[in-house]
């Protein structure tokens, strides 16, 4: 095996939904339509309180399995991206295999990261499948980020939403699976950053600065330097962008569509301007999810998928970039659809 | 760069503001319509238009349209 295939993409969004009306009565200076119309969301889903990553996870995957009438008994590795473990230990894959009725004989893991997550995810899953190692390989990624968020944090309750996808990667499917091209530079770590909780700052300090954008910036809290990774974006994805065409012996006008980390309009809609992409080949929707953090690709690519602007014999580049900050891409070559 | 494109080009970033009310002098963070948000259509106009790269915190420091022109321009 020389390659690997994405088999299946399902996705999950929680039931409530947190739409601009409802924001707007917590910050009633805010112009909603000026910046729902800048951002492009109207609405996301959220996770209520005792709703965790890991339910979600299970809603996905289960999901996967229905649409695609996969038997839980045919996964033989696990992986699930999430920055919203259930605990410190164990693993939420481990939780998953059991609930899902998977093997006991499956490797199985979590891996903590964002927005670049599920590329990641893909690349692992490849160089199982290449390996030999698996056969199988069910990738969730999901994410609650709202939780992390302050009440009063209007700028990031106004982009990210919840959710959770699932993907089979297998030795045969519907989209083989390009080279890979990654990145990381934890010198920008702080520019994302939920500081405390874990084993660094356990405790809570209640600590809390305006940033140079006259955010706060507030340690217990996520907390996102929008201009410092607007500007690493804009630095790092045109450059991936062209690594991958080339490590794929692509040539961007070979490139029927791409399907970028859904951050937010005016970010993609930047991006897209940069790298020079006609706007019919770029996928922006993220109107009713929000920015759903390492799940945005999966969901854009079944949305693509069920909307046919995606179809058989085509050229996709898929890319994803943020916290860490960690990014990566590849191509996809979508044979039967 | 030429101050009279930059003005052009940065009265572009605002939606319902008329260009006639940004000139050399004004304050632009007292603007209506200036948010975070038109902070990062400058950051992005510096960035495609004239290929520099500016942060939050260079924004902040300046008071005028003019005092935006120079330290664009001095990076």
């Amino acid at each position: 095996m020389t390659t690997a295939y994405i088999k299946g993409i399902s996705y999950y969004l929680p039931e409530a939904v947190l739409t601009n009306e409802q924001l707007v009565e917590d910050f009633p200076e805010w112009s909603v339509d000026k910046v729902a119309q800048k951002v492009g969301v109207l609405s996301r889903h959220v996770t209520v309180e005792g709703e965790t990553a890991s339910d979600m996870a299970y809603r996905a995957a289960k999901r996967l399995f229905d649409d695609y009438n996969i038997e839980p008994s045919q996964i033989d590795f696990l992986m699930l991206c999430t920055q919203s473990p259930d605990y410190f230990l164990p693993s939420s894959a481990c939780l998953l295999q059991h609930k899902l009725s998977i093997p006991t004989t499956a490797g199985a893991f979590d891996y903590n990261l964002g927005c670049s997550g599920c590329i990641y995810g893909l690349a692992l899953a490849k160089s199982l499948i290449v390996s030999g190692m698996a056969k199988n390989v069910l990738l969730i990624t999901a994410e609650t980020y709202t939780k992390y968020l302050h009440p009063a944090d209007k700028s990031n309750r106004s982009i990210f939403g919840d959710g959770a996808s699932a993907c089979l990667i297998s030795t045969d499917g519907f989209a083989e699976i390009g080279d890979f091209v990654l990145g990381t530079d934890g010198s920008g770590a702080e520019s994302l950053i939920v500081k405390t909780g874990a084993a660094r700052q356990k405790e809570k300090t209640g600590a809390q600065m305006v940033d140079d954008e006259g955010h706060v910036n507030r340690d217990d809290y996520l907390y996102m330097n929008g201009g410092a990774i607007f500007n690493f974006t804009l630095d790092v994805v045109p450059r991936l962008l062209d690594a991958i065409f080339v490590k794929n012996d692509v040539a961007q006008g070979e490139v029927d569509y791409y399907v970028l980390h859904q951050a937010n309009k005016f970010m993609l809609n930047t991006i897209r301007k940069v790298c020079r992409i006609e706007k019919d080949k770029f996928y922006i929707n993220i109107e009713e999810t929000g920015n759903t953090v390492s799940s945005t690709v999966f969901i854009a690519l079944k949305d693509c998928l069920d909307n046919q602007k995606i179809s058989s014999g085509q050229v996709v580049a898929i890319a994803g970039f943020g916290v860490g900050l960690s990014w990566g891409g590849t191509i996809l070559k979508f044979s039967k659809v | 760069m030429n101050f009279d494109e930059f003005l052009a080009n940065f009265a572009e970033q605002f939606d319902d503001t008329d260009p006639s009310e940004i000139a050399k002098d004004t304050i632009f963070h007292d603007l209506e319509e200036w948010s975070s948000l038109t902070g990062m259509s400058v950051i992005a106009m510096a960035k495609m238009m004239y290929g520099k790269t500016v942060t939050g915190a260079d924004i902040r420091s300046c008071i005028t349209v003019e005092d935006l022109f120079h330290m664009i321009e001095s990076k």
